[in-house]
């Protein structure tokens, strides 16, 4: 039940409890429990809203950086990517396999706050190696939704046999 | 001048839905649970194949009976999903399981012939049988035995003019299902009696919780039963109109020529998207009976928290209510919900005589628009509840 449970939350974290445990042949009891069980053992790590900020007059940048760092004796990566998603700028850290270590994406009002970003905070770190900056045009589909509108209307009939 | 028509066609009913269609059509921002197809998309990667025969100019007929490589994944599914072993030259390619209905009742029926219909079920047994010179005769099925159809209604049923049984399973309205003990003693009659089965198997992919099994399967069944299916509600794809007939060579054989003179075969861009479906389709299909299953569960959960009768179905996306406590028929009680809430749903009538008292709910829908529609349900039952 938990993976179902899950699943359905990363569909849509808005779902209310009461209707996710009709779903689920639960008690709604049951299904809370569950939830905070699941948040507590860090499990659900948050409820944030997929916005598609390119249809708002807020001015947003992303770049995703490639990074080359040298791993630390006894900490590996772990270590200098925590001292890298410390940052409020960091969207997201991936450790990556083939040619770079990480992947950093990092979300700034501008090309200049990004670029002082990789400029004065990510590169002269001791363990990184080399940065290469890619700055994102476009965001077409994101956590499995299209961003872009695809009219998404009923075509169907009302009423069909 | 004279009359042009024929005179079948003429006694012949239109469609109980067609006239709830037009009331609801008249309706601005009603919201309907009134559908029979599914609300997701055909999946990506079959359209996508769809687009690429179209691209590689694959745009001229194939042999009558459907693609080769498509009747060879027909054959190869319906051995890995119900262990049903046929030769692909037993299978013919149709356009939707419709085609397939009415071509295996004109191939097999006599004038005069009796062919048994459980109803409620699909609107168009009837006619077809009609259509076909053969005499449609109802079996009404009980909501006390979850519209399942037992050993008994078929044998108060048949007479030694009867020829064929259709099995409309899992059903289009209730969400019946019939699981392998009911099929048994069913099977067991038709072999006896020498009857013939026309398996409407076309929800065959939408069972909840219990497997479906093919009547086809049951011990002598093969040979005397003819299995429709398709991809319109597995896979999404009802706009494609394409589905398939199985069975003895010698009826597929003569439904292959009415096929062949009336249709010459099922359209080709639809069959190249269903080899992809069948091929690479399974995961779909599954992601798909996940989601009906959760909206099946709520909807059943909000049914009974309103107040409304309604046994547990497990299979199709139907959720078939009891409205016997209103002092209304079934279309009295729709076309109120409807004016009154603005909400769609189809009177259990639509479907036979014997779906009077029920409504045919459908699931094809979000949880948000079941939840919407709901709220709407409660708010009627509350005011109308004698």
């Amino acid at each position: 039940m938990r993976e179902e449970i899950l699943k359905t939350l990363d569909k849509n974290s808005k779902v209310a409890e009461s209707d996710l445990a009709k779903m689920l042949g639960m008690t709604e009891e049951e299904v809370h429990a569950e939830i905070k069980k699941l948040e507590a053992e860090h499990v659900i790590c948050g409820y944030p809203t997929l916005i598609n900020w390119d249809a708002t007059t807020e001015e947003r940048v992303t770049a995703l950086i490639e990074v080359k760092v040298t791993p630390q004796r006894g900490q590996g990566f772990d270590k200098i990517a925590e001292r890298i998603y410390r940052y409020d700028e960091v969207e997201s850290v991936y450790l990556m396999s083939g040619g770079f270590d990480l992947t950093v994406i990092i979300e700034g009002k501008s090309m200049r706050e990004v670029a002082n970003f990789v400029s004065q905070k990510l590169a002269p770190m001791e363990a990184v190696l080399s940065t290469g900056t890619h700055f994102v045009l476009k965001k077409y589909k994101e956590h499995g939704l299209p961003l872009v509108s695809e009219g998404g209307s009923d075509e169907r009939m009302l009423v069909t046999p | 001048m004279r009359n042009p028509l024929n005179q079948k066609v003429q006694v012949m009913k239109p469609s109980g839905i067609r006239k709830f269609f037009d009331i609801v059509s008249e309706m601005k921002d009603a919201i309907s649970l009134g559908v029979g197809e599914p609300d997701f998309e055909t999946p990506w990667h079959i359209r996508e194949e769809a687009i690429y025969s179209l691209e590689k100019g694959r745009t001229v007929y194939t042999s009558n009976a459907g693609l080769k490589e498509l009747k060879v994944e027909v054959c190869n599914y319906l051995k890995r999903r119900y262990g049903l072993e046929y030769p692909d030259k037993n299978v013919l390619v149709t356009i939707g399981g419709s085609e397939a209905i009415d071509a295996a009742l004109r191939a097999m029926v006599d004038p005069g012939d009796e062919v048994l219909i459980p109803e409620p079920c699909y609107v168009s047994y009837v006619p077809c049988v009609a259509l076909a010179d053969g005499v449609p005769v109802t079996i009404e099925l009980k909501a006390e035995n979850e519209f399942r159809l037992t050993k008994q209604e078929l044998l108060d049923a048949i007479t030694d003019k009867t020829k064929i049984l259709i099995m409309p399973f899992p059903n289009n309205p209730t969400g019946a299902i019939m699981e392998e003990k009911d099929l048994r003693e069913i099977a067991e009659v038709v072999v006896e009696k020498d009857l013939f089965v026309i398996s409407d198997e076309i929800y065959s992919e939408l069972t909840y919780g219990r497997n479906h099994v093919s009547i086809a399967s049951m011990p002598g069944m093969k040979e005397r039963t003819i299995v429709i299916n398709g991809f319109s509600k597995s896979y999404a794809m009802t706009g494609w109109r394409l589905g398939y007939a199985v069975g003895p060579e010698e009826i597929i054989t003569q439904m292959i020529k009415i096929h062949q003179f009336a249709i010459m075969c099922a359209p080709t861009t639809s069959q190249y998207a269903a080899v992809e479906a069948l091929k690479n389709g399974d995961p779909d299909v599954e992601l798909m009976r996940d989601a009906y299953d959760k909206r099946r569960k709520f909807l059943v959960a909000r049914l009974r928290e309103i107040g409304l009768e309604c046994f547990e179905p497990y299979g199709a996306f139907y959720v078939f209510p009891c409205i016997k406590g209103f002092g209304m028929t079934s279309e009295e009680f729709a076309t109120k919900l409807l004016e009154e809430e603005k909400l769609a749903i189809v009177p259990g009538t639509a479907f036979g005589d014997c779906g009077e008292g029920f409504l045919r709910i459908s699931y094809a829908y979000s949880i948000e628009q079941l939840k919407e529609a709901l709220n709407r349900m409660e708010s009627f039952v509350k005011r109308h509840r004698k």
